[in-house]
């Protein structure tokens, strides 16, 4: 895939880093802008099939944002939402992806130069690592099964 | 994978029953397994289309009827029910290659969220009314009917100290019941015959069975 542009899906919780995005807008900020954020109530709630989803469309990187430890609103959710990432990396191994396309990273809502920052790295790690293989095959033309499942 | 490499089409079906709770084959766990299988498949270059549907019961003939719309549309079916549902799916579908996604391990309970440890293996003849609610076929690796043998120590099971000794937990409980009596007591040896030692077993309800 030449000129090869990542697609990153970002979970981020309402309650740090969504608002950490925000910031970092208000900062007039710049991060990449590969990363696709989707705004979750707290980054417990990301469950492994809303990742696995992900990758299955054709994300090339995945990463769940959470609080700070000890900082989440719900308690624990950050520490829940950690554990979910470390076995969905295993899946992903399983199936024959890299774990490493799928990171859990934590900030407040006032790290508005940390949530840019974690983007550029995401996206520059992804560059590197190049498209998934799902990204490829999907791109290749394999996508008509799924498409005629209506998936 | 190997079951399913020759089909381009096929049903994954989860169970709304047991499976579910245990997290092991209900609607998330099929999402999850069929978006893996899918990837699975296209990183090795092919492509292949997977149905997702949730019985709420597969062990049950009516709830399998469900699937009759769909099944004609699929060269195969995967389950992620326990062995019975798999079976019932083959026995309603004879010409459908059917498979597990599963292997069903025993009848447990949860000790808390996530960890699921056996509790009873189906004997036909119930013990527990004798050793304090603890069962010794399902729980002693040696299934012992009279007492600990020389392998426990400190509560533990001779073959790990992450396992119960059931003896010393019958044991203890006997005792904090005031029944020590029933541990005295000799059982004799056990008669396996409703324990599956006559053959696969069936249960007749005469009220009920049409
Ligand atoms: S004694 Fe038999 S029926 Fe009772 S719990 Fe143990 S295995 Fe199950
Ligand atoms: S140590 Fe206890 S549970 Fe283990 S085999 Fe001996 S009696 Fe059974």
């Amino acid at each position: 895939m030449e000129n090869f542009e990542p697609v990153i899906v970002a979970f981020c919780c309402h309650y740090c880093a969504y608002t950490a995005a925000d910031m970092a807008g208000s900062q007039r900020l710049t991060y990449p802008a590969n990363v696709k954020i989707i705004r979750v109530p707290c980054s417990g709630k990301v469950d492994a099939l809303h990742i696995v989803k992900a990758f299955e469309k054709g994300a090339d990187g995945v990463y769940v944002a959470g609080c700070l430890e000890g900082d989440c609103h719900f308690k624990n959710g950050n520490v829940r939402a950690a554990r979910r990432v470390e076995s969905v990396r295993k899946y992903l191994e399983e199936i024959g992806l890299e774990g490493e396309r799928l990171e859990m990273v934590t900030m407040s809502a006032g790290m508005g130069y940390r949530f840019a920052q974690v983007a550029t790295e995401m996206t520059e790690k992804i560059r590197k690592m190049g498209p998934s293989p799902i990204h490829l095959a999907l791109a290749g033309g394999a996508s008509e099964a799924r498409k005629a499942a209506n998936i | 994978m190997e079951y399913i490499k020759p089909f381009k089409r096929i049903l994954l079906v989860g169970c709304n029953e047991c499976v579910t709770v245990c997290a092991a084959g209900g609607r998330k766990e099929v999402g999850l397994l069929a978006s893996g299988l899918h990837m699975a498949v296209l990183k090795s270059g092919a492509t292949i289309e997977i149905r997702e549907h949730t019985l709420e019961r597969q062990c049950d003939p009516e709830y399998v009827e469900e699937l009759v719309p769909m099944i004609d549309g699929v060269e195969a079916v995967m389950s992620m029910a326990c062995g019975c549902g798999v079976q019932e799916i083959a026995r309603r579908f004879k010409n459908k290659p059917v498979f597990p996604a599963l292997n069903t391990k025993f009848m447990g309970a949860s000790e808390r969220q996530g960890v699921w440890s056996e509790r009873c293996q189906g004997c036909g003849d119930c013990l527990l009314g004798m050793t304090g609610g603890i069962c010794p076929i399902a729980r002693c690796a040696k299934q012992l009917m009279n007492g600990p043998c020389g392998g426990s120590t400190g509560g533990h099971c001779e073959i790990g100290e992450d396992t119960d000794c059931a003896w010393a937990l019958i044991w203890e409980r006997l005792k904090a019941l005031g029944q020590i009596e029933r541990y005295v007591e000799i059982t004799p040896a056990k008669d396996w015959r409703p324990g599956g030692g006559s053959g696969p077993r069936k249960i007749i309800r005469e009220d009920l069975a049409e």
